[in-house]
């Protein structure tokens, strides 16, 4: 096994051009756990696996606030750790929200945000985030750059548009004007994966808000119709809403979900706490409403 | 309460908060478990494990495996040379499976070779062609006789039934309801591990592991290596936590015979997914209790029908089995009685032993149904049960008599009156943190109910039905200084803390030095049922004293007085006239004093097939109240605060009691809202850390507690085992607050299995409105 530890970007596509097949280590926090379970083997003592650690690659571990653009450019390997304190806690809440559920303080200090979306797991704790808020990625190859937005991205269970030789390196996540928050269920108070997750944002100026929901389907939903339902329902003067639109908007949330029956909790209940998630959500957004 | 001060000690003697020896290097990483043990030229071995729950096996062949470069040696049943299986009361699993697998991860076979990564490619290569069978998994198909014997000795691992008093009684109030209670991990930190070192000709082996007991481990692995008890020295290794996971054999035979194949030292190491099946678990059971009260709320008689599902292989499950039906009755008065108990063998992982041993299970369905005899008569979760405790001298429902202290109606008032938590739902500061759903932002205060729980148990201490579990210890004095040695398993309970105390206070010394853990001295009996202070405490105090009495004698000779007339005073030898005092270093200068003494605790017997006999050794209590705060709309949980008052006779730690009781607490928190073992079709679906839930600091709640100090006149030191009972009644009393939680949002809760699931919180119906 040959092990890359490039300390530039160019060096990681450099060597990511040589070697096409080669296997991406940021935290190392979904990896390890794969061939700590005996899912990912890279056999000892050699069978030509290239591994390519990003940790060192200082590109990718900043971040940056592009106040014209209104957007938080995050390099790939910008952490859970860095995500849920200020200035990214004020500029991106519901982000940081969702990073304090990753796992455990060490956890969160290794895993990052570009680790999360590689992995694409369904119950991905950034990811309703990065959706619900119309992230894109931005993806590199000794090709060239290419960018999409992140629900382009999220093909399916830990399926992503990543071509071989690519990395991403970059996330650019819109900075909205409007509450935004996420709940996640676990049977745990702390350090569990999601049952399931939602992530609910608003922007006042455009009147939009959006709904997405993690651990309910092959990878994030959104969910349109009960967007539009919370956009004409809401008093967009008063920021209230009614205590029955929200129960419905609940309701049409979990409607947009696919949940399945597996050994961590039932398809009824990950329905349900969706519903109940998006409708408190929703009501924190809009708190003037009668409850 | 919870604060220990350990700042004020002048000397580590019985009552104080002496520290534990290995404590700094365990916060400090250097102690040494035995996954740590290895070195150069040492071997790594691995198991081959059954992928399915039932199958015969037609072929193994192993020739692939011996092909590949560094594979030194691969064992399978065919290199057994002593008895074929093990087992601590039936020997009835298979070292090797050979003709049929009964459990996914079964072992077939094992080898050595120069590297982990080696090892995984032998096992890999190894070509086992099975014939897959159709899998018993319903312990009411084997109850009932149609399931077909999975095993020779037939799949009734024990059925047992007590008849006591008058079962045509009845009660002017009856209630009545079947509880389940899911399959529970041990889950201890230090995953198995053990090396093995041949002797030089191989007449012999030494096994360094983290187990239980030494001596029962050494009778098991001879047998299966078709050697001599003596051939075979085990040396415990640093264990990191058991809680009854390692009272079974695990890895020792297959270690040993891969070190005494090659004549090299071998070690094993198991992962956490293999350890999921390398342990037995706690029993899943199946219980049906009617209670019959009269209307002021007395108990007249119960009703119960116990089914243990024991897995695999018979393990402790008839041991079990016996805890389990004989403390149907809990902490509490009862004079009729019909029970009806079994534990069946299937093709689920096996089960055994851990921390409660079967009265876990009862205890959840019997406080279940207290509090709905409460509800029926219209008295509070408390006052039922102080109407109903049991005294010193009652008759249990077995026909023995209650020989101990019995305090349990002052751990139930004690509990009651400690302090209720200061903060209203959330904390004062409104930190979401605190509200169920943690760090996953799910609730606002407002969705929000706070429930109390009460809980009560008993709980047998040491073992049971004419087993001599006696214990061993030696001590020396030289100099001043004392050397003890005892093969009693230090598996955190803190012995290694408590001995130097017992020797410091009967031998006025302050140096005690602890010998090597290893079976160089007599057996000390398990780490287990709450016995060590007990037994392992008794035999080192009958050491001491013996000690104690050759350096009065010799005291005596030298100063001209009475031996009788000596006592020790702090560091120093008295005599009773005042004209003689010397310290003890003096005393002992230039002698030396040897004794190893037994303890054994008084015969028990068998029950008979009425169940009746006086089958248990000594009992302790306790009390548990819970305050929870529930989200009924996500069915998610947020414990607030564990009250408890402990039966614990004498404290002789106060630091090491508080420690385990947080501890068991917080495992009767996992089996109460998070912690099982999930098999479908035979299958475990998660063997790991990610889905197999332990509580964190976040789930864990403060835990004010009292300590009920009523000397037991029958315990060596005047106390009783403190290890179980905080994990027996904390489950049902953070149940019975979850159900208080939703009888206050309107709900009419259940609840009547564990762990309580968030489908079962939001499952339930709201009241109808009248």
């Amino acid at each position: 096994m040959t092990v890359l530890v490039p300390t530039s970007l160019d060096e990681a596509i450099a060597g990511l051009a040589a070697n096409g097949g080669a296997t991406l280590l940021a935290g190392g926090t979904d990896l390890m756990v794969e061939v700590n379970e005996g899912h990912r083997h890279f056999p000892w003592p050699d069978d030509g696996a290239t591994i390519i650690a990003l940790h060192r690659v200082p590109e990718l571990a900043t971040w940056t606030y592009d106040v014209p653009a209104a957007t938080v450019v995050l390099g790939a390997g910008v952490t859970w750790a860095t995500i849920e304190q200020p200035p990214l806690r004020d500029l991106v809440p519901a982000l940081a929200e969702a990073a304090r559920t990753v796992g455990s303080p060490q956890i969160r200090n290794a895993g990052t945000v570009g680790g999360n979306l590689a992995t694409c797991s369904p119950a991905g704790d950034g990811l309703p985030v990065l959706a619900a808020l119309d992230a894109d990625v931005t993806l590199l190859s000794a090709g060239g750059r290419r960018t999409m937005p992140v629900r382009d991205f999220m093909l399916g269970v830990k399926r992503t548009a990543l071509q071989p030789g690519e990395l991403i390196e970059s996330i650019t996540v819109p900075v909205l004007q409007g509450w935004q928050g996420y709940s996640k269920v676990g049977v745990r108070n702390a350090m569990v994966i999601a049952t399931a997750s939602a992530c609910v944002a608003t922007d006042v100026p455009s009147r939009s808000i959006r709904i997405a929901l993690g651990s309910v389907a092959p990878t994030v939903v959104r969910c349109p119709v009960a967007e539009q339902f919370a956009v004409e329902r809401v008093d967009w003067d008063a920021l209230t809403v009614d205590a029955g639109d929200a129960v419905e908007f609940g309701r049409l949330a979990a409607a947009a979900s696919r949940p399945i029956d597996d050994h961590r909790s039932s398809a009824e209940y990950r329905r349900h706490a969706v519903a109940v998630m998006a409708q408190r959500l929703l009501q924190r957004a809009f708190p003037g409403g009668e409850r | 309460m919870s604060a220990v001060d350990t700042g004020t000690r002048t000397r580590d003697v019985l009552g104080a908060s002496a520290l534990r020896p290995d404590g700094i290097a365990k916060v400090q990483g250097t102690f040494q478990f035995s996954s740590d043990l290895g070195g150069d030229g040492v071997l790594w071995g691995a198991t081959l494990r059954s992928p399915h729950p039932h199958a015969r096996i037609i072929r193994i062949d192993v020739s692939p495996a011996w092909k590949i470069a560094g594979v030194e040696s691969v064992i399978t049943a065919d290199d057994v040379p002593g008895q074929m299986t093990y087992g601590l009361i039936d020997q009835d699993q298979p070292v090797f499976a050979s003709d049929v697998v009964r459990f996914v991860g079964e072992p077939i076979a094992a080898v050595a070779a120069d590297h982990p990564e080696t090892c995984r490619r032998a096992l890999a290569a190894i070509v086992v062609e099975y014939e897959v069978l159709e899998p018993v998994l319903d312990p009411e198909a084997v109850v009932a006789g149609t399931a077909p014997a999975i095993h020779p000795n037939g799949n009734v691992l024990r059925h047992q039934r007590i008849l006591h008093g008058d079962p045509s009684v009845t009660g002017d109030i009856v209630v009545e309801a079947t509880y389940d209670i899911g399959m529970q991990d041990q889950a201890f930190l230090g995953l198995e591990a053990a090396l093995a070192i041949p002797d030089p000709g191989g007449g012999g082996v030494e096994l360094h592991i983290a187990t239980q007991w030494l001596h029962e481990d050494r009778k098991q692995i001879a047998d299966c290596l078709g050697m001599a008890p003596e051939q075979v020295r085990l040396v415990l290794a640093g264990v990191g936590g058991a809680f009854g996971a390692r009272e079974d054999i695990s890895l020792q035979v297959h270690t040993c015979l891969l070190a005494l194949r090659l004549g090299r030292p071998v070690r094993m190491h198991y992962s956490r997914a293999e350890s999921f099946l390398g342990h037995v678990h706690r029993h899943p059971a199946t219980i049906w209790m009617r209670h019959h009260a009269t209307a002021a709320g007395e108990i007249v008689k119960v009703e119960a029908r116990f089914v243990f599902d024991g897995g695999a292989y018979a393990s402790t499950s008839s041991a079990v089995l016996l805890n389990a039906i004989t403390h149907t009755q809990g902490p509490y008065r009862c004079p009729n009685a019909v029970v009806d108990g079994w534990a069946v063998r299937t093709n689920h992982l096996p089960c055994g032993a851990m921390r409660g041993f079967g009265v876990v299970q009862a205890c959840f369905a019997h406080e279940s149904q207290l509090d709905k005899l409460a509800e029926a008569c219209g008295l509070d979760p408390v006052e039922i049960r102080v109407r109903n405790v049991m005294h010193t001298g009652d008759r249990m429902i077995t026909g023995q008599v209650m020989q101990n202290v019995a305090p349990i109606e002052r751990c139930l008032r004690e509990t009651a009156a400690l302090p209720f938590p200061d903060e209203p739902v959330g904390g004062h500061d409104g930190d979401v943190m605190r509200l169920p759903g943690g760090a996953g932002r799910t609730a606002d205060v407002g969705h929000v109910y706070r429930g109390i729980g009460y809980a009560a148990a008993m709980k047998n201490l040491m073992y049971s039905e004419g087993f001599d579990d006696y214990s061993t210890a030696r001590c020396r004095l030289a100099d001043g200084v004392v050397t003890l040695k005892f093969a009693t398993a230090e598996v955190g309970q803190g012995f290694v803390t408590l001995a130097p105390q017992i020797a410091r206070d009967v031998l006025g010394v302050d140096e005690v030095v602890l010998d090597r853990i290893d079976t160089g001295v007599g057996s000390a009996g398990s780490s287990s049922a709450s016995r060590q202070t007990w037994m392992s405490g008794g035999a080192v105090n009958a050491a001491c004293i013996a000690v104690r009495d050759r350096l009065f004698e010799h005291v005596a000779a030298r100063h001209g007085v009475e031996a009788a007339s000596l006592r020790i005073d702090g560091i120093e030898i008295v005599d009773e006239s005042g004209a003689l005092r010397l310290s003890v270093a003096d005393a002992s200068a230039g002698v030396e004093f040897d004794e190893t003494r037994e303890y054994h605790h008084p015969p028990t017997e068998d029950l008979d097939e009425n169940g009746q006999g006086n089958c248990h050794t000594a009992f302790a209590f306790v009390a548990h109240r819970a305050v929870v705060d529930v989200d009924p709309d996500l069915g998610l949980v947020k414990v607030v605060q564990v009250a408890t008052a402990q039966d614990v006779g004498r404290v002789l730690n106060p630091l090491s009691v508080v420690g385990q009781v947080e501890g068991g607490i917080a495992q009767g928190l996992g089996l109460a809202v998070m912690e099982e073992i999930v098999q479908i079709d035979g299958r475990i679906r998660n063997a790991s850390f990610t889905d197999y839930l332990l509580p964190t600091m976040l789930d864990m709640p403060p835990v004010v507690m009292s300590f009920v100090e009523e000397p037991e006149p029958l315990a060596p030191l005047g106390a009783k085992g403190v290890g179980e009972p905080p994990t027996i009644s904390s489950t049902p009393a953070i149940v019975a607050a979850i159900r208080d939680a939703l009888r206050q949002a309107g709900r009419e809760p259940r609840l009547d299995r564990v762990p309580v699931r968030p489908i079962d919180i939001i499952g339930v119906h709201e009241r109808p409105r009248t």
